[in-house]
C-alpha cells in the first residue's frame, strides 16, 4: 500500500537513469576484433577443456555464414562486429573468488547498485525475511555467487557459467544447446561462439531450492559487449525460482547484449524465471547510445506435468529484441509469460513470447502490458501454436497497451496456429490511451501529474506485478515510475 | 470562503459561463439548482480547473488566494473538493491505497507529516462503517465494477478522508435510491461544520430535504439569475426553470 507513495518519493529523489555510473577499475580485454583468435582467447581465460572450445568454434564458423535477422519492427545502423570487444574482466577476478578476494571498488559498485553480496547483510534483516543468493557478473565474468555452501548442503548447485564447464562437465555437456540450438537464430549462434559467463544451476530430484537465486548482470567496460549464458535445470519435482537484473553505465556508443538462457524442466518440476531489465536506454532526446538487448530466452517443458513462468519487467535498452518461450512437451505441462514492456524517449521494443503446444493437455498463458511514452515504439509479438498431438491445448492471451502522449506507437503482433482440432485459444487485446479524465480525477485527488501518471501505470501493470517475488515487486514498481518520469506534459 | 467575480468562462469555442457572481462565506451550504446546459458541471469543472474549461474573465478566489493560477492539486490541498457526477473508475488500484495516497499527497502538499497507516486504516473502517459500506469493497480497485450508488457512496467516502473544507457535490443524488440517498446525506451533513462550506449541485429538490441549504441560486444561461432561501427550491419543484430560462 506505501509502495505508491515509496515510489513517489523514491523519484523525486532520482536522475533519470540513476545506474549510469562507471566503475574505475583496472580491466583486461581481449583484442578488438572476431575471429577464431577471439574465441580461442576466451576459451583459454576461463580454462576450458578442449570440447567447449570446439563447441565454440564450430558456432562460430556457423554464425559467420549468417544474417542478422530483420523482420522485427526495430531499426538501427549494421553493426561492426569486427569493432567490438568480446571479452572485459576485471584484473583480479579471474573467476569466483570468496568475498574477501573481490576487488573492494567492485564490492562498492554492487552496493551502490543496492545487491547484497555480503551473506551476512543478507542475514541481518529482519528475522524470517526472505533471502536469496546472487551471482554477480561483472562484463564478462562472475565476480561472486553467494550462499553456495548453504545450497550445496542440500544438493543445489549454484555456480557461473565458467565454474560449471570446469565442475560439473557432465551435467553442460548433456544439457547445454538443447533448448536453444547453436544455430538457433544469428544472435544465439553469435552467443555461443563467444559467450563469457552466466549462470549455472542444477536442483536436484524432489529438492525445493531453499532460497530465491538471482544473477545481477552489470556491463561496465566501454566497446564490450555481454554475452551471458544461462542454464537452469530442474530434476524431476524440483523447484526453483530465479531472477536476474541487469544495468549499464550511460555511454554514448551502442553497447550490444545477446545473451543466451536455457531452462530445462523435468518432469513435476518447476521453474519461476524473473527479469528485471534496465539497461542504459539511450540519450531520450537524441536516442544516442543505449544497450541492444537481443536476447534468446528459452524453456523446454520436457516432463510430464512440469511448469515454466517467465516474468520479467522490461525498462531498459536502446532496442529490446527478446520472445521468452516455451516448449511444452511433457503431458499437461505449462507455460506463463507476464510481461511489462516499458518504453520511453527513443527506445524500440518488439517483445513477446511463443508458446509452443507438443504435449496433450498442455496449458499456457500470456498478459503482456506494454507501456509507450515519448517517441518510442512498442511492439508485442507472440506466437501461440498447437502440434496435432497437442490434444486439448489451451492458451489464455491478454495483451493491453497503453498509450502516453502522442508521439508514441503500439503494436501487436499476434499469431496463432491451431494443427488439431482439440485445442482452444483465447486472445484479448486493448489499446488504450492514458485518459485525461482519469488523470484530471487523480489530479483533483490532490496529485500531480505526473504522480498522478504513476498511480494509473501502476494500476494498469498491477497483476504481472503481483507475479515477481515480493522483495522485487517493490525495486520494479519504483523502476516503473523512473521510465516513465518525464512523459507527461 | 468562496468568492466568485464576473466569472466568464469557455469549452473549445462555447461561452458557458458568462458573468457568474457568487459568494459562498465559511459555515454555510448553498444549492446551485438549474435546467440541462446551463452550466452547473461547468462550474464545478472551472472551480477544480480541469484542463480544456478556459476562464476568460472574472476572479475565483478561496479564502483570499486565487483559485485560477493554480494546478488541481494545487486547488485540491488548499481545501477543494468534488464529488464528481461520474466517478472515473481506476484499474489496479485499490480504493484504499487511492485514498491514502491521496492523503499523503495533501498532507505533504500543505508541509504536514504523513498519516500513520494505523491511523488512516482505523479511519477508513470508521467511515465506512458510518456510510454503511462493506470494508472489503476498499480493497477493490477503485470504483472498477460498481454500481452507480456505490460510486457515490465512495465519493463521499474520500470527501470524510480527505476533509476538504470547501466541498462541491455534483448530483451526487443522481443513481441514488431513498435508502443511499439518506445515508450519503447523512454522510454529508457530518461533515458540515463552521468552518466549511458546500456547493450542492443538484437538478431536484429532494436531496436538499436531507442536505438543508442556507441558500439556493438559479444558474441559467450561464449566470445567477436568482437567489433565496430553501422556500425557492419548493417552488422551482412546482413552477419548474421556465420563468427563470426566460429571464437569462
Amino acid at each position: 500500500m506505501t509502495a505508491v507513495k515509496d515510489t513517489v518519493d523514491q523519484v523525486a529523489g532520482l536522475e533519470k537513469y540513476e545506474h549510469g555510473f562507471v566503475t574505475d577499475i583496472e580491466q583486461e580485454f581481449a583484442p578488438r576484433g572476431l575471429n577464431r583468435d577471439t574465441v580461442a582467447f576466451i576459451s583459454a581465460k576461463k580454462d576450458e577443456p578442449d570440447w567447449m572450445l570446439a563447441w565454440r568454434l564450430e558456432a562460430f564458423e556457423r554464425w559467420s555464414a549468417m544474417e542478422s535477422p530483420n523482420w522485427a519492427r526495430v531499426s538501427f545502423p549494421p553493426i561492426d562486429y569486427q569493432d567490438a570487444t568480446y571479452y572485459a574482466a576485471p584484473r583480479t577476478g579471474g573467476g569466483p573468488a570468496s568475498l574477501d578476494e573481490v576487488d573492494p571498488e567492485l564490492l562498492r559498485t554492487y552496493e551502490k547498485l543496492g545487491i547484497p553480496l555480503r551473506e551476512q547483510e543478507v542475514l541481518a534483516g529482519v528475522v524470517g525475511a526472505p533471502r536469496y543468493a546472487v551471482d554477480a557478473v561483472f562484463d564478462s565474468v562472475s565476480v561472486v555467487t553467494t550462499f553456495k555452501k548453504e545450497l550445496a548442503e542440500v544438493g543445489v548447485i549454484f555456480c557461473s557459467m565458467s565454474e560449471a564447464v570446469r565442475e560439473h562437465p557432465e551435467l553442460v555437456r548433456k544439457y547445454l544447446g538443447t533448448v536453444v540450438p547453436v544455430t538457433d537464430n544469428f544472435f544465439a549462434c553469435l552467443n555461443s561462439a563467444v559467450f563469457s559467463d552466466g549462470s549455472f544451476v542444477y536442483v536436484p530430484p524432489g529438492v525445493r531450492c531453499p532460497m530465491e537465486l538471482s544473477t545481477y548482470f552489470r556491463i561496465n567496460a566501454a566497446g564490450s559487449g555481454q554475452f551471458e549464458r544461462t542454464l537452469i535445470i530442474a530434476d524431476n519435482g524440483a523447484y526453483v525460482s530465479y531472477l536476474e537484473g541487469c544495468t549499464a553505465p550511460m555511454r554514448d556508443e551502442n553497447q550490444l547484449h545477446a545473451a543466451v538462457v536455457e531452462l530445462i524442466v523435468l518432469e513435476d518440476a518447476e521453474i519461476k524465471y524473473s527479469t528485471v531489465q534496465n539497461w542504459y536506454p539511450g540519450d531520450p532526446e537524441t536516442g544516442k547510445g543505449g544497450i541492444y538487448n537481443f536476447v534468446t530466452k528459452r524453456a523446454d517443458c520436457r516432463g510430464d506435468r512440469s511448469r515454466v513462468s517467465w516474468t520479467q519487467v522490461e525498462t531498459g535498452s536502446a532496442i529490446t529484441w527478446k520472445y521468452p518461450s516455451c516448449v511444452l512437451r511433457g503431458r499437461e505441462s505449462v507455460g506463463e509469460f507476464y510481461s511489462i514492456a516499458i518504453t520511453n524517449g527513443r527506445q524500440q521494443a518488439d517483445t513477446g513470447t511463443k508458446m509452443i503446444h507438443l504435449g496433450e493437455g498442455t496449458r499456457s498463458r500470456i498478459i503482456s502490458k506494454g507501456i509507450s511514452a515519448g517517441r518510442s515504439s512498442n511492439t508485442y509479438r507472440g506466437l501461440v501454436s498447437a502440434h496435432p498431438k497437442a490434444k486439448g491445448a489451451r492458451n489464455f492471451t491478454q495483451c493491453d497497451s497503453l498509450l502516453i502522449g502522442k508521439a508514441c506507437s503500439a503494436h501487436t503482433v499476434p499469431y496463432i496456429e491451431a494443427r488439431n482440432g482439440a485445442c482452444t485459444f483465447e486472445h484479448e487485446a486493448t489499446t488504450t490511451r492514458l485518459s485525461e479524465d482519469q488523470l484530471f480525477y487523480v489530479q483533483q485527488r490532490g496529485l500531480s501529474e505526473e504522480e498522478a501518471v504513476q498511480l494509473l501505470v501502476n494500476g494498469f501493470v498491477r497483476e504481472v506485478l503481483q507475479e515477481l517475488p515480493m522483495e522485487f515487486a517493490v525495486e520494479a514498481q519504483k523502476l516503473v515510475a523512473i521510465s516513465l518520469e518525464g512523459s507527461v506534459g | 470562503m468562496l468568492s466568485l467575480r464576473n466569472l466568464y468562462a469557455r469549452v473549445g469555442e462555447r461561452e458557458i459561463l458568462k458573468g457568474l457572481s457568487l459568494e459562498i462565506p465559511a459555515g454555510e451550504v448553498h444549492a446551485i439548482m438549474g435546467p440541462n446546459g446551463a452550466g452547473k458541471s461547468t462550474l464545478s469543472y472551472v472551480l477544480t480547473g480541469r484542463p480544456g474549461y478556459e476562464v476568460t474573465s472574472g476572479a475565483a478566489e478561496l479564502d483570499g488566494v486565487d483559485l485560477l493560477n493554480l494546478a488541481p492539486d494545487e486547488r485540491a490541498a488548499r481545501g477543494l473538493f468534488l464529488s464528481f457526477q461520474y466517478p472515473l473508475e481506476i484499474p489496479g488500484v485499490p480504493a484504499l491505497t487511492f485514498i491514502r495516497t491521496a492523503v499523503n499527497a495533501q498532507r505533504k502538499a500543505r508541509g504536514e507529516a504523513e498519516m500513520s497507516a494505523p491511523d488512516f486504516l482505523k479511519r477508513a473502517r470508521a467511515c465506512a462503517a458510518d456510510l454503511k459500506m462493506d470494508f472489503d469493497m476498499l480493497k477493490r480497485p477503485l470504483n472498477v465494477g460498481f454500481s452507480g450508488g456505490e460510486k457515490k457512496r465512495m465519493e463521499i467516502l474520500q470527501m470524510a478522508l480527505l476533509s476538504p473544507r470547501f466541498m462541491i457535490l455534483d448530483e451526487t443524488d443522481s443513481g441514488l435510491d431513498i435508502d443511499a440517498l439518506r445515508i450519503v446525506s447523512e454522510g454529508v451533513n457530518a461533515l458540515r461544520s463552521p468552518d466549511r462550506s458546500l456547493l450542492v449541485i443538484t437538478h431536484y429538490q429532494r436531496l436538499l430535504d436531507y442536505i438543508r441549504p442556507d441558500q439556493v441560486h438559479v444558474l441559467a444561461g450561464g449566470r445567477i439569475v436568482a437567489s433565496g432561501g430553501p422556500e425557492l427550491a419548493h417552488e422551482l419543484e412546482r413552477d419548474g426553470y421556465d420563468k427563470f430560462a426566460r429571464a437569462a
